[in-house]
């Protein structure tokens, strides 16, 4: 394992200059030796975080200024991938529809709240509730997706057919039509989604001290009033949890979409960014394209992300 | 007061029972599915309770597509990536939740920028990278990066183990000349286990739905995993409305997960809230 230490030890001077002071005997044996010790333990995964992150981070950023399809030799040629995707009609549907896609966001924390404070009670028997709203959590989303296929098939799926039966409704073409496709999409990472977040929501729920309601009693407050005062603001944490994971899962939606509509849905209306990364780098092997494209989306999710933490600062509160 | 409490708790379970069968109904209509004759799916108005029902879709996908090769290669990737990538994660989480190092902080905070980055920027890199490897068409791509730990599982155990495992139980045992690797495997690792157990139970599923990874590796019918095999089984057979064969292999991609889940219930559920709440 000495052998390990010394190659993190190694890694680490790469990283900064000052690792070597522990090599120096202003620190006694033990503790060198535990450093040595911790430094093999974190060594692997920093390995990984190497590999398998920065260097294919490095590469992608110069491939994504060459034009290469793998056989012939990669081809440098500037910002051309860049300012290509501004004339690529694909681009545009697919951030566009990536975009659209974020009303499921604030749409799955309604639902998911609204449940977890009807199952916010001690009562025998609502854990069952608990379980059965997460199975679609845990159910694979390729599985998950063709059994929605099916259910939104426009002349024989059991959505439209008891549309009518039941209400005498002529149900839209949920996949075939370029304005229904979204919608059904949303629908269905809705169903799939909202027993995590209601999980997280009951977690907070069951957290907040009973004594902030019964003080709010006192002063006659309603019962809509303690849910704006008092459950709101404190789940904040959880809000803001729930929202940053919610934008870059919905900036990274793939499967739903590969599998539902494998060709992007019609006039593309289906299509997500990973999607359309996906097509040039694996149906038409532009690696550089691609790489440009995923580059763009990781920027836009990066500075997503810091925006939300910089403003969570105002409404997020940290007990 | 009692009277409107319980009038609320009343309205509350029915809105949460009319919940569960919108979530429960599209489990119910796949199973309902597969388990007609192609020329019944079309009835109208479509029957819950198939009539007349028959096993031929589950043969059926038995004979269209190696399943148990399915179910082989994800497990493979599950055990190979749970037991080694665990180990590493936990390695790590301990070193960083309870030992001082030079630059902990620093190589704490490198490990959680690869949080950031999303897998479509790194794989197209990384494709290339196993291309060279000649390791398409294998599980390794799937396996190997799985070994190096996940920061993830590392931030949770880490936050686990710097609440959980007590410092003077480490210095008690470093007293009585206890080794680093065996104060951590004898002292801390039991005390983590449940974590560890959660971490676990999430990983499993993580592995087993994931499709994008699997799909730009795994060409050859015999090396997919489960869900990319019954992607391509329903490209293929969609044409024909095959609808009942395409069910039931849909039904059999999803048996694996929702029995572990039912298993471990407990894990997934607390394991999710915790690193929620912590998060």
């Amino acid at each position: 394992m000495e052998g390990e230490g010394a190659v993190a030890l190694h890694l680490l001077s790469i990283v900064g200059g000052k690792g070597e002071s522990i090599l120096t005997n202003k620190v006694p044996g033990y503790r060198r030796k535990e450093m040595l010790w911790a430094y093999a333990f974190v060594a692997i995964p920093l390995l990984g975080f190497v590999i398998f992150g920065l260097a294919p981070l490095i590469a992608s950023a110069v491939l994504s200024f060459t034009k290469w399809d793998m056989i012939t030799p990669p081809e440098f040629i500037g910002w051309a991938n860049y300012s290509g995707m501004f004339g690529d009609e694909k681009v545009y549907k697919a951030f566009f529809n990536t975009t659209f896609m974020l009303i499921h966001v604030p749409l799955g924390m309604i639902v998911s709240l609204l449940l977890a404070v009807l199952m916010n009670r001690k009562m025998r028997g609502i854990s069952v509730f608990r379980t059965i709203y997460y199975i679609p959590v845990i159910s694979p989303i390729v599985a998950v997706s063709i059994l929605w296929q099916w259910m939104l098939n426009n002349d024989f799926g059991v959505i439209n057919q008891t549309l009518w039966n039941w209400f005498h409704i002529t149900g839209p073409n949920w996949l075939g039509d370029p304005n229904w496709v979204k919608p059904s999409l949303i629908v269905m990472g809705l169903w799939g989604g909202v027993g995590s977040n209601m999980v997280l929501y009951l977690a907070g729920l069951q957290a907040i001290s009973s004594t902030y309601y019964e003080a709010a009693e006192v002063d006659g407050a309603s019962g809509w009033q303690k849910f704006r005062m008092i459950t709101l603001p404190l789940l904040s944490n959880i809000h803001f949890f729930v929202i940053v994971m919610g934008v870059i899962g919905t900036f990274q939606a793939f499967s739903q979409v590969y599998v539902m509509t494998p060709d992007g849905g019609p006039e593309y209306s289906a299509g997500t960014v990973v999607f359309n990364v996906f097509e040039h780098a694996f149906s038409y092997f532009d690696m550089g394209y691609a790489s440009a494209e995923a580059w763009v989306l990781g920027v836009i999710i990066l500075l997503l992300t810091l925006v939300q933490f910089r403003l969570s600062k105002r409404w997020v509160y940290n007990d | 007061m009692l009277i409107r409490r319980r009038l609320n708790t009343a309205i509350a379970i029915l809105i949460l029972l009319a919940g569960s069968v919108i979530m429960l109904a599209p489990f119910v209509w796949t199973i309902s599915t597969s388990l007609k004759y192609q020329q019944n799916v079309f009835d109208l108005p479509p029957k819950w309770i198939p009539n007349p029902m028959t096993f031929d879709n589950y043969r059926a996908v038995w004979e269209a597509v190696p399943v148990l090769y399915g179910f082989l290669n994800s497990a493979l990737i599950v055990v190979f990536v749970l037991t080694i990538g665990l180990l590493v994660s936990s390695m790590a989480a301990y070193a960083f939740a309870k030992v001082s190092f030079p630059y902990k902080d620093t190589i704490f905070m490198c490990l959680m920028g690869t949080m950031m980055i999303p897998y479509s920027v790194v794989m197209i890199p990384q494709f290339i990278g196993f291309s060279h490897l000649n390791w398409v068409d294998t599980l390794l791509p799937l396996i190997v990066p799985g070994l190096f730990g996940n920061i993830v599982v590392i931030f949770f155990l880490r936050q686990f183990m710097q609440g959980a495992v007590p410092t003077e139980l480490i210095e008690a045992a470093k007293l009585d000349g206890s080794g680093f690797f065996r104060t951590f495997a004898t002292i801390a690792m039991p005390i983590a286990k449940p974590a560890i157990a959660a971490q676990a139970a999430l990983g499993f599923m993580g592995i087993w739905n994931d499709f994008l990874g699997p799909l730009i590796y795994l060409h050859t019918t015999e090396k997919q995993t489960i869900q990319v095999m019954i992607a391509s089984l329903k490209s293929m057979y969609i044409g024909s409305s095959n609808y009942p064969m395409i069910m039931a292999s849909s039904f059999i991609a999803m048996v694996p997960v929702i029995i572990v889940f039912f298993l471990c219930q407990k894990y997934f559920v607390e394991s999710l809230a915790i690193s929620g709440l912590k998060g």
